[in-house]
């Protein structure tokens, strides 16, 4: 391109979309490979981590998942833990959406697509984390509709795969459309992505519901074949998406030197302080039911906190989430919360490790100890799970920052006027 | 579109680009080095996939669903599968497609007085279905139970002493064969279902490792292969089936075909063979004067987690 690529390129008053859009693609390509020494060395450690990922997944593919430390017993591991985890992520977005459109609130508006973009990254690390857990990944063909054998609507995975690459799609399409149409210098025609936002709220929902099906539907699972289970899944996840979210734009805020209003963050923070004490008391609510009534179904619960029978691999994790929760939930309540206050960080910090160890060491791993025979054979990840997920979050992270810096310079460089009123 | 103003023009210029304040085309030709850069590190990252293409041939790669397979198909694959077992194994080995037989409905019950926990049945399933040696692996677990409690929590898999010892019984689990199975219908590809004698299948070579079924499964009966199978040429058992007992892919579930290659001819499972205190019992639940029917109607018959509705065909009974 031979003009300034930090500036917008000349288009005509009425362009055509064969011309100018390439030509968005061009200039979104050359300003996401722009920046300071800062962003090149951010850029290149995220790849190199994500390079390391991509080798151990290699391994992982070539040598068989003996690499990992997954058995007969315990079948899922540090992979589908992250998977359920990040579908919360994606779906936590949905709570920026719901204000800025339903309740019409502006500032929220203004910032909604920083949500979409989050979650855009998370359902591409979902998919990537289920690839990864995949035995034969070069038979991945088989799932598609078509060609291969997609045993919809039986399988509760089937409906996982349509509604997370459905949710993809519908966020990658009005992410796509207002940063297009800005600029273009246009203002966005309602007709072209309000209905596709409201048909994101739902599908949101349906994301992490069909998710927590895919567990609670298991009836030879008692720990997690429980109508609270989902729940319980978007509770959390209305914890840890909204805290995600502050986080990242506390980050953007500062790194691209933008003036946001500190409104939509405390919306955020006041949603997170009813949606923590839902989930908490959901949790303590199954811990009821497991432990008082006891029986057989009380083993797992004894397991994950106490320990069961000399094995006690999964209850300093399981305290350390429960601690880090209540910890999260008690800082949010403070007004400093309400600030731009390390009160505030720290709470999303706590809340986030603490729900990603909630979801994964609490929940996905728990479900198979005692085994469904009554055995107890522990897990914990192997050095190779560890380096596939360090990689698969260092690619997300990439895009993220990609995705967010191609948003910054669009919106730098082409304000309009009543931004307030028509910008998501 | 209005050019930006000179002001917005050059602060962002100086924010966006002191790419160490190169002019245009350098930059272009620095990224473009460091495109380059990247692409050949993630291929270097990604080059132990090269065993992809060195394992998977063209034709397994294409290979459609056992289902969708026509005589003239199934030909080509059992050779291509054949010529494979001996080129990784050096084993000559026959594999065959031994279909249901018509109106037959296969039923297993063990007798838990008789069973005395010698593992025998483990050790012939092992050989006869071609297991990894590497590993202790067999699709049947013989669980060593306190007496007086039917909860498996008191239950020991890995017991290593002589028996049977007096207060204890032994109840071996391995596929119930359910009527309703839970595994084939969590099955996103549709590489598990449930054949007309009651057999529940897997086309290993259709299975995509998502290990979806192993948590479905209330009895622990599927396994996954973590690793390419181990087996010495002379204990290759060549007397193969498709769908039952031939060498499993790496990456794939399997699990008790109820020896279909045997039993669809007649003959016995390896496992009731192998058991010497003939505490084992299979047959036809749709004929009348088999044994295994004589037993339900005659002995008190229990199945495994009854409630959940998986509705086995793999019964227990007692003596007294």
């Amino acid at each position: 391109m031979s003009q300034d690529a930090a500036q917008l390129p000349l288009l005509p008053h009425r362009p055509r979309h064969v011309q100018s859009y390439p030509r968005f693609l061009w200039w979104a390509l050359s300003e996401s490979t722009n920046g300071s020494v800062a962003f090149y060395t951010w850029m290149v450690a995220l790849t190199a981590v994500f390079l390391v990922g991509a080798n151990a997944w290699a391994v992982q593919v070539a040598d068989g998942m003996i690499v990992t430390n997954m058995t007969d017993h315990v079948s899922w591991g540090l992979y589908i833990a992250n998977f359920t985890f990040m579908v919360g992520l994606a779906a936590g977005g949905v709570m920026m959406v719901i204000p800025a459109y339903l309740y019409h609130d502006k500032k929220m508006h203004d910032v909604v697509i920083l949500g979409e973009l989050v979650a855009i990254a998370a359902i591409v690390m979902c998919l990537m984390f289920v690839v990864a857990d995949l035995g034969r990944p070069e038979r991945f063909w088989h799932m598609i509709p078509g060609i291969g054998r997609f045993n919809w609507p039986m399988s509760m995975l089937t409906w996982d795969v349509l509604v997370l690459n459905g949710y993809l799609v519908i966020n990658l399409h009005i992410c796509g459309y207002l940063l297009y149409t800005r600029f273009l210098g246009r203002k966005p025609k309602a007709k072209w992505y309000v209905p596709f936002v409201m048909l994101s709220i739902f599908w949101a929902i349906s994301i992490h519901t069909v998710t927590a099906f895919l567990y609670c539907g298991l009836g030879g699972r008692p720990f997690w074949n429980s109508a609270l289970l989902a729940p319980r899944f978007l509770a959390s996840a209305f914890v840890s998406g909204p805290a995600f979210i502050i986080l990242a734009m506390r980050v953007v805020r500062i790194v691209m030197n933008l003036n946001f209003p500190i409104e939509p963050a405390n919306t955020l923070i006041r949603i997170i302080r009813v949606a923590m004490c839902v989930n908490l008391l959901m949790l303590g609510s199954e811990l009821f039911t497991l432990f008082y009534s006891g029986g057989g179904h009380a083993a797992t619960g004894q397991y994950l906190l106490f320990g069961l029978h000399g094995h006690y691999g999964l209850v300093p994790w399981m305290w350390t989430s429960i601690v880090l929760n209540i910890a999260a939930a008690i800082l949010f309540f403070m007004p400093a919360a309400l600030e731009r206050s390390s009160v505030r960080i720290a709470a999303c910090v706590f809340c986030i490790v603490g729900i990603w160890i909630e979801k994964g060491m609490g929940l996905i791993i728990p479900g198979f100890i005692p085994s469904t025979l009554h055995e107890i054979v522990e897990y914990s990840p192997s050095l190779i799970e560890w380096k596939v997920t360090i990689g698969i979050w260092a690619f997300g992270l990439l895009i993220l920052t990609l995705m967010f810096k191609i948003t910054g310079a669009v919106y730098r460089n082409s304000p309009v006027d009543d931004s307030e009123s028509d910008f998501a | 579109m209005d050019e930006p103003s000179e002001d917005t023009k050059s602060a962002s210029v100086e924010e966006l680009l002191p790419i160490l304040g190169q002019p245009s085309s350098r930059r272009t030709m620095l990224k473009g080095a460091g495109a380059a850069l990247g692409l050949a590190a993630f291929g270097g990252a990604v080059w132990p996939l090269i065993s992809i293409p060195e394992n998977v041939s063209v034709d397994e790669f294409l290979q459609q669903h056992y289902k969708e397979l026509s005589d003239q198909d199934k030909e080509k694959v059992f050779t291509r599968l054949e010529e494979e077992a001996k080129e990784d194994y050096g084993a000559d080995v026959t594999i065959s497609d031994q279909l249901p037989i018509p109106g037959v409905k296969f039923g297993y019950a063990i007798n838990l007085s008789k069973c005395n926990g010698n593992g025998k049945c483990m050790e012939a399933c092992s050989e006869e279905n071609n297991h990894h040696r590497g590993v202790d692996q067999s699709y049947i677990r013989v669980l060593e139970m306190q007496k007086g409690s039917m909860n498996m929590e008191h239950g020991n898999t890995t017991y290593d002493h002589t028996v049977p010892q007096d207060d204890k019984f032994y109840m071996p689990v391995q596929c119930q064969q359910c009527d309703n199975p839970p595994c084939v219908t969590v099955c996103p590809v549709e590489a598990t279902w449930k054949e007309d004698d009651g057999i529940v299948v897997v086309d290993y070579n259709w299975c995509i490792g998502c290990r979806y079924c192993e948590a479905a499964c209330p009895y622990h009966a599927r396994r996954f292969n973590w690793e390419q199978p181990e087996i010495p040429a002379e204990e290759v058992n060549p007397d193969q089936g498709y769908l039952s007992n031939r060498i499993r892919p790496q990456g794939t579930m399997e699990k008790c075909h109820f020896c279909l290659h045997r039993t669809r001819e007649g003959r016995m499972p390896a496992c009731l063979e192998a058991c010497p205190t003939g505490a084992r019992v299979f047959g036809d639940l749709n004929d009348p004067e088999s044994d295994i029917v004589w037993i339900l109607k005659n002995k008190r018959v229990f199945v495994l987690k009854e409630e959940l509705g998986t509705k086995p065909s793999f019964f227990y009974f007692f003596d007294s």
